[in-house]
């Protein structure tokens, strides 16, 4: 049923677009002096809360820095793009065509990334991307004007497969959801793992976001793998690791995961989740003076604890703030302002790093392991970890 | 794949059937009976997970849930049959196919107004959390064998109730011939709302006693609708016994290939349905 609900809706959505003028090749801007943000993020629905801590770090950066772009004064554009990838393309020509924004910050959903992108490509507006990991955005669809502050599904998950074989894991099952990211997760640990010397004994998936694990797990605890490697996020993370412990297999087959699987989920998921380790890009726990202040000034401005969606977006923002001090806020100036973008270094609450020349993060991953219900950081399981960027040609 | 595996994916696999079949058989009577298209009847196993999820979680019994989620969607049921359904018996099938296509919109978006769009866990109850440990390594979920158990003790309710009983005797008259039925005095309205509430009834406990095992999220009708409709073509259209059959063949395959064959897996049971239809092309059991 969804796919021809998608189909009829998508279909909506380009006819939509074509009549608000979006597949017209040129967009006159209108002149003003202040500067147009636009937010395209999920304010309602199961990724509400990552809309408004990306949204909450964004303005922190930029409030930092005295609350101007390269000494212009900002308007502010807020979009829901309700996790809906149906509406991507019509959402983002919203911003672009009507509130005719200079930036487009946005989103979370991979599949709302791709519509997003669409319009990016075809408008030439600005695109920062604070979450979603969708390869194509800086691989084969990459541009000029798209920069990702964020991660490539398969990056977490290129820091894992060293780790694990250096703690003796020589057999490994690979468990996940069959979509997108999934795929994605899984072709960065089969890439680290196989090259670190590990042998994937079997790929298993289940549909999304069916979480009927049983089979799966037969099927895991009879081939006893010297330990299971997974991508799982939100409730599914939470189903996951609490059958993982109820069938018995935790404490004979050890769980690694892509670090996704474990933010966010430790109230709910409790003692379930003891001794997982997962590799990302951030944790709460990093003990950096960088991340400490940051958290410390979130905490205050906000009343809330960060977390990585957090980061992310307050990295968006210090992006921003460089690039637009470099061009004295001539967005106009594109190449002089890309240019800035690409080369700077971002001191983030993560650690430094800088961006590719596909326009992602080359980022050190932590290794961490989760104890009384946090995700301890045990060290860096990867430096300076890169996307392949395959198939991106910028210049062409 | 050795045998205590084996074993355990039966089981599995007959679990699974076993759930497929309480949603088929409703699906297949109300069309083998009244001759209604139900394109909605996913969203009746989906509301049965809601209520299991909200009633277990304010009563904190999964019992109590189970019994108030049955009572509370028959009533809605029946309710349906008497606002909706009953207008479109003699209507063509397209017409059903329309009307209860739009209602699998609306019961998505009442679902979201009145529980949101998020994923949630039911948990199992404390008295059948344990597993049965067969080997050292496999063991299985009592509360899986509580599952089938339930399923057969109503598989074989619904056969006594359909080939031993007076109502059952009426319903078959009705589905053989509504107009003779009628003059024999037999009051086949009443037949309708019975048959159709029996088919809600059976989908929505589907989906109480399948909550903690597949947790309760949006769009779960709409993807177990599909395995239904797969199951009653198979069985062939009307026929109780061929749903029972199929939806054990499906269970089988659909566990089996996501162990054995984990890359085309998701496509290995609509290959089943192709080549049953191919060599039966009404079905294995077509009355």
């Amino acid at each position: 049923m969804t796919t021809r609900r998608l189909v009829l809706s998508r279909g909506a959505a380009l006819v939509g677009a074509a009549s608000t003028g979006l597949l017209l090749p040129e967009i006159v801007r209108a002149q003003s002096n202040k500067i147009r943000v636009g937010f395209m993020l999920p304010y309602t629905g199961a990724y509400a809360a990552l809309g408004v801590a990306i949204e909450n770090g964004v303005r922190m950066a930029i409030n930092e820095k005295g609350g101007k772009l390269g000494g212009r004064e900002i308007e502010w554009f807020k979009v829901d793009d309700e996790s809906e990838p149906s509406k991507g393309v019509e959402n983002a020509s919203r911003l672009v065509q009507r509130d005719k924004v200079d930036v487009l910050i946005g989103t979370v959903h991979s599949g709302v990334q791709m519509g997003i992108h669409k319009v990016a490509r075809e408008s030439g507006v600005l695109n920062i991307i604070p979450n979603a990991g969708v390869h194509e955005a800086t691989r084969a669809l990459c541009a000029p004007n798209v920069f990702r502050t964020s991660f490539t599904n398969s990056q977490p998950t290129l820091a894992l497969g060293k780790p694990m074989f250096d703690k003796g894991i020589k057999r490994a099952v690979w468990i996940t959801h069959k979509y997108a990211a999934g795929d994605q997760a899984f072709e960065g640990f089969r890439d680290s793992f196989t090259k670190a010397g590990g042998t994937v004994v079997k790929e298993l998936g289940l549909p999304f976001p069916q979480v009927e694990f049983q089979a799966l797990l037969t099927e895991i605890a009879s081939l006893k793998p010297d330990a299971v490697a997974c991508f799982f996020a939100g409730a599914p993370a939470v189903k996951f690791m609490k059958d993982y412990a109820a069938a018995g297999l935790k404490d004979k087959i050890p769980l690694w995961g892509s670090g996704f699987l474990t933010e966010g989920v430790l109230d709910a998921t409790g003692p379930a989740a003891e001794g997982v380790m997962t590799t990302l890009h951030y944790s709460d726990s990093l003990d950096i003076p960088r991340n400490h202040e940051f958290r410390l000034a979130y905490a205050k401005m906000f009343k809330l604890q960060p977390d990585v969606y957090a980061v992310q977006g307050y990295d968006s923002g210090q992006l921003l703030v460089q690039g637009l001090a470099a061009v004295k806020g001539d967005v106009g100036n594109k190449q002089a302002l890309y240019k800035a973008m690409e080369t700077g270094v971002i001191d983030s609450p993560r650690g430094k790093w800088t961006m590719s020349k596909a326009h992602n993060p080359i980022q050190d991953m932590y290794l961490r392991r989760v104890e009384k219900g946090e995700n301890k950081v045990l060290g860096i399981a990867a430096k300076a970890v890169a996307d392949s960027g395959a198939g991106c040609r910028m210049n062409a | 794949m050795d045998i205590a595996n084996f074993l355990i994916q039966l089981l599995n696999s007959v679990q699974y059937g076993l759930l497929l079949f309480m949603l088929a058989a409703g699906l297949t009577l109300i069309f083998g009976i009244m001759g209604v298209v139900n394109l909605a009847h996913g969203s009746f196993y989906m509301l049965g997970a809601y209520l299991a999820w909200s009633l277990a979680s304010k009563t904190g019994s999964l019992a109590l849930a189970i019994v108030l989620g049955t009572a509370l969607s028959v009533v809605f049921g029946l309710a349906q049959e008497r606002i909706l359904f009953r207008h479109f018996y003699r209507r063509d099938h397209l017409d059903q196919v329309l009307l209860t296509f739009g209602l699998i919109y609306i019961f998505e978006d009442l679902r979201s107004i009145f529980w949101g769009d998020e994923v949630h866990g039911v948990t199992v109850p404390a008295l059948l959390g344990d597993s049965i440990r067969l080997t050292d390594t496999l063991s299985y979920p009592v509360y899986r064998l509580f599952m089938s158990g339930i399923c057969v003790a109503l598989a074989i309710g619904l056969y006594l109730l359909i080939s031993k009983t007076r109502l059952g005797m009426k319903i078959r008259a009705g589905a053989f011939n509504h107009e003779m039925t009628e003059a024999l005095g037999i009051n086949i309205k009443f037949i309708h709302a019975i048959v159709f509430a029996l088919g809600v009834g059976l989908a929505a406990v589907a989906g109480m006693i399948a909550a903690p095992v597949s947790s309760v999220y949006p769009n779960m009708g709409a993807q177990v609708l599909i395995m239904c409709f797969v199951v009653v073509v198979i069985g062939g259209i009307g026929s109780v016994r061929g749903a029972l059959i199929a939806a054990l063949l499906v269970g089988l395959v659909d566990t089996f290939g996501k162990v054995l064959l984990p890359q085309v897996a998701s496509m290995l049971v609509y290959v089943l349905m192709a080549v049953v239809l191919l060599w039966k092309p009404q079905g294995l059991f077509k009355q």
